[in-house]
């Protein structure tokens, strides 16, 4: 294995000085000459028709700059589907709809002239579940489709579907089979820094925001077609991305607060900021979907698995989002963890009347391994088989193809199951009486970019400058999870210089090369793949002219050596002739012969040569730009079959829990977590990805859930939302990370932002099966739950 | 109504003029310019806002700003050492990878500090209980505790 130089070893991250001193700039710092407070009004109705909208009030209230609806604004529309509009003319479908905006001099202002809004509605019945919403005759939650066609239902007219093998054979060779219908909740991403904008226009009418996105260039695509839908033609909108306090997939989409505030931008002339609230964030933001799958397995008597059967509905909410192609990554565990050479799967979304969805950590992943790691072991018990043992039997391998066609590179599920295995003492039982049990649960994920659009691609620029500095501009998005650290190091390792001379640039669509978005773990990935192509090609520019400046260069340090060392006697080389590119090589920042003796004089630092280079006749200063597309393919969803990433990653977690039968609740004892990651690029910043997915992993198991009651999200604050806190996170995590060296992966590693989280709810669920009997297929697993299990077994026993 | 009010603030006597409604957290970031102190929730349910009034950690976000007269008020600006240099307990936080997207950090290091100055040799269990107010999302709180823990350690042995 190669020895590497910066990766794999322990380095802090470059942006973490700032933000342990309070200078790192969010969208809530951010302050423009001028600038004005916009705030949005949203719906008091789920379903209903708008009759009128009496804004007088507001527009009369001192310091009100601009007062907007859909009628006396350009229509705005955006979307997935493009099926929704900044603001609502005729109907609103959820609470979440924006009905009219206000721009003032404070904020305080703005939320006054809010309440001096007043709507009348006519009411229209609501459908809050997906099944209900899916049945014939059911009203319509959208008349028409965004070309104008009529619709006949509530589904969202998108395709997912596989079919493989030969079903009713696999189903025929099964000797035991397992069936269950599992559900998930809407959770939120509840990222600490709560969603805003700031949009500002200059003179020629072009456009500068500062969005908390995770996709700034398909952003820049969506907003400059809300440019031309303001009649302002070929303008052009510039992304500038801060500091962004959290994504967890929250900046996947436009949102409706982004066009809003151009629209008063460009009413009002000035800066306008847009920041939600907590509670705006919990009531009128976009959760992950909630979903419900059923699922049928079965094996046959040696324990292999003959099939798989698998029907997801999910709830859209009230319009689309990129959340919609959620199951274009459930299919992934669907046809690929575990070998299964039969399977059928389909999706189906609907609209509601609920909140509308958007993307969240694992994009799907979490639902489907949800409901396909309990079933695996019901069907493990079925067959009387180890819940290990049965995994094993079943372990995906090396350079295998899938039924959905994913070409696996590198696989280390083996190897995961194993250390969790040992890890927990997995063939010694948990003491029982005291009511504990172990649990485990796998997974597989995109490791090599994700394409979910037709370009799954990245850029990068490096510029060098007259003192050796690296300035990188990059297009991927830093959110917390570390990317820049990860560039630095990458860049560092493969050009020869050292961390401290590689800078980040700020994303600005202005000046960074275009990047899809910072989703489907692609970040480290992509980012270090360009490092290595840029610096590789910055390489072979220096060393070719090296050969000519960098014997002059050395020639001047002789004579200076000699100078201070009088009688010094230089070795037998002929550096004039050894001067060839093939025999030059970089290292932390100095150039020298490969061969050459060792001398303090022979080798030179990057910045010298970089001036020799710059201060002479028809000198040139070195830049690179790189574009990285990788080798993978888009999917047709519809038929469910293509090569979506160009590598997997896969894991295994498990969990010793033991419950309290008396208040049913359940302590989590101890945690495993194993996770094929290619290569580990920085270790404290790969431990702080998996910890931190972890313990969203466990609020998905144990207690989180967006409450709603015909549309109204009844818990919108941490109060009665919990999320881990340092208290519910004190137990031992034992991380083992298992290096595959992927060929694709960058220096072999592969993605693992999202995995994290993948396995965590199955793993524990099969733990508090393990301890009580009990199985809980509706997430997340409360209290409640376990004792209202616990008492109908009781009473069936009786 | 508005007030005029005097305290210290990061170890400097300030006057300032506040409205009755003002808040301690409007009046560091609005008035001060001390954007470090984050708002999260404005409802003290998840402790980005935490600053450290004589001594004590509380959420400036419930704090009414003209309760703070005469009182020593310290925000993670003024943990800033001369020469751009961190402190001890901004700097374990830094090494120890107990930094992701940095929005909870300042009122993170706020309740390490003040749960350091009064108790220098925390257990995990005194730690863990006086982080619990401030919310993470990133971190599961793991590296953040290692972090508390090394920075004792470290403020102990230049003792
Ligand atoms: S902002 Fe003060 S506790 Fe959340
Ligand atoms: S580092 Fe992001 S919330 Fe703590």
């Amino acid at each position: 294995m190669k020895n590497f130089r910066y990766i794999g070893k322990e380095t802090s991250r470059p942006d973490a000085p700032d933000k342990a001193a309070g200078k790192a700039h969010y969208i809530h710092d951010l302050q423009r000459p001028g600038m004005l407070y916009g705030k949005i009004k949203f719906s008091d109705h789920p379903h209903a028709r708008i009759k009128h909208i009496d804004t007088s009030k507001a527009e009369r209230l001192s310091g009100v700059r601009a007062v907007i609806t859909a009628n006396n604004s350009p229509e705005v529309r955006f979307g997935f589907l493009r099926d929704n509009f900044a603001l609502k003319k005729d109907k609103v479908r959820q609470y979440r709809d924006e009905l009219a905006a206000v721009a003032a001099i404070d904020p305080d202002i703005a939320e006054e002239a809010i309440e001096l809004i007043k709507v009348e509605y006519e009411p229209l019945p609501g459908l809050f579940s997906p099944h209900e919403a899916m049945k014939k005759g059911s009203p319509l939650i959208h008349e028409t489709d965004s070309q104008g066609r009529p619709r006949t239902d509530n589904l969202v007219p998108l395709q997912y579907h596989h079919e493989s093998g030969n079903l009713s054979a696999g189903k025929r060779a099964a000797k035991y089979m397992a069936q269950g219908e599992f559900s998930t909740p809407r959770v939120q991403q509840c990222c600490m820094g709560t969603a805003g904008c700031l949009a500002e226009f200059d003179m020629n009418s072009n456009l500068t925001i500062w969005a908390k996105t995770q996709i700034p260039f398909l952003a820049q695509r969506d907003f400059n077609r809300a440019l031309s839908d303001m009649g302002l033609n070929d303008k052009n909108t510039r992304v500038i991305v801060p500091a962004l306090g959290g994504g967890f997939g929250t900046g996947l989409d436009t949102h409706a607060y982004e066009y809003i505030a151009i629209l008063l931008a460009f009413q009002t002339g000035r800066p306008v900021k847009i920041v939600y609230t907590r509670d705006e964030e919990f009531a009128y933001f976009s959760p992950r979907q909630s979903s419900t799958t059923k699922i049928t397995q079965g094996c046959g008597q040696d324990g292999k698995l003959t099939f798989r059967e698998v029907e997801v509905v999910q709830d859209n909410g009230a319009y689309t989002s990129w959340g919609a192609t959620y199951p274009s990554v459930m299919m992934m565990p669907a046809t690929s963890l575990y070998r299964v050479p039969s399977v059928y799967f389909n999706a189906q979304l609907v609209y509601t009347n609920n909140t509308y969805c958007q993307a969240m950590r694992g994009y799907g992943n979490p639902e489907h391994t949800w409901a396909l790691e309990s079933n695996m072991d019901e069907l493990a018990g079925e067959a009387g088989i180890d819940p290990y043992d049965f995994r094993m039997i079943n372990c995906n391998k090396p350079k295998e193809t899938t039924p959905m066609g994913l070409k696996v590179s590198t696989c280390g599920l083996k190897e995961c199951l194993q250390t969790v295995a040992k890890k927990l003492d997995w063939k010694k039982k948990s003491k029982k009486g005291k009511c504990r049990g172990k649990g485990m649960a796998s997974l597989i994920h995109v490791g090599g970019g994700g394409r979910i659009y037709r370009s799954d691609a990245s850029g990068l620029i490096l510029k060098l400058d007259d003192f050796g500095n690296v300035n990188a501009y990059h297009g991927g998005v830093e959110m917390g999870q570390g990317l820049h650290s990860v560039l630095t190091l990458g860049i560092a390792e493969a050009l020869g210089v050292r961390p401290e001379k590689v800078f980040i640039n700020p994303l600005d669509t202005s000046t960074c090369p275009w990047d899809v978005g910072t989703h489907a773990s692609r970040g480290a990935f992509m980012a270090c793949n360009t490092a290595i192509l840029a610096a590789n090609k910055l390489r072979d520019r220096i060393f070719e002219l090296s050969e000519e400046l960098f014997p002059q260069e050395v020639e001047k340090n002789l004579e200076k050596f000699i100078k201070k060392n009088p009688g010094y006697k230089p070795p037998d080389f002929d550096f004039i002739k050894a001067a060839k590119r093939e025999r030059f090589d970089l290292k932390d920042g100095s150039i020298f012969i490969k061969d050459a003796p060792r001398e303090p004089w022979l080798s030179l630092d990057l910045g010298r040569l970089l001036r020799a280079i710059h201060f002479r006749t028809q000198g040139q200063m070195l830049a690179t730009e790189v574009f990285y597309d990788p080798p993978n393919e888009l999917p047709d969803f519809a038929k469910g079959f293509g090569n979506i990433s160009s590598t997997y990653a896969y894991g295994t977690q498990g969990a010793e829990v033991e419950v309290d039968t008396e208040t049913g609740e359940v302590k989590i004892l101890r945690m495993v977590a194993a996770h094929d990651v290619g290569k580990v690029l920085n270790p404290p910043a790969l431990k702080g990805q998996i910890y931190g997915a972890l313990a969203q992993g466990i609020g998905y198991a144990l207690y989180e859930e967006l409450q709603s009651e015909k549309g109204k999200i009844l818990n919108p604050n941490f109060r009665d939302y919990k999320i881990p806190t340092a208290q519910e996170m004190d137990f031992p995590v034992d991380l083992e990370f298992i290096e595959t060296n992927d060929s694709f992966g960058p220096f072999g590693a592969k993605g693992v932002a999202e995995p994290g989280l993948v396995p965590t709810a199955p793993a524990i669920a099969n733990a508090i099966y393990d301890a009580i009997g009990i199985r809980i297929r509706d997430l997340p697993i409360t209290q409640e739950k376990i004792l209202a299990a616990l008492k109908k077994l009781k009473e069936a026993n009786d | 109504m508005k007030t005029e009010i005097s305290f210290i603030l990061n170890g400097l006597e300030v006057d300032v003029t506040v409205d009755g409604h003002l808040r301690l957290i409007d009046v560091l970031r609005n008035m001060m310019s001390l954007t470090g102190t984050k708002e999260g929730c404005g409802k003290g349910e998840c402790g980005a806002c935490t600053v450290i009034v004589d001594g004590r950690a509380v959420n400036s976000c419930l704090y009414p700003a003209n309760e703070i007269e005469g009182k020593s008020v310290t925000t993670i600006e003024g943990l800033q050492m001369p020469e751009h240099k961190l402190s001890k307990i901004q700097q374990a936080f830094v090494d120890h990878g107990g930094i992701q997207c940095g929005f909870c950090t300042p009122g993170m290091i706020m309740s390490a500090k003040a749960l350091l100055d009064s108790n220098p040799n925390p257990s995990d269990k005194e730690i863990r209980e006086a982080l619990q107010g401030n919310l993470c999302r990133c971190t599961g709180y793991v590296q953040i505790v290692e972090a508390v823990k090394r920075a004792a350690r470290q403020l102990k042995s230049k003792q």
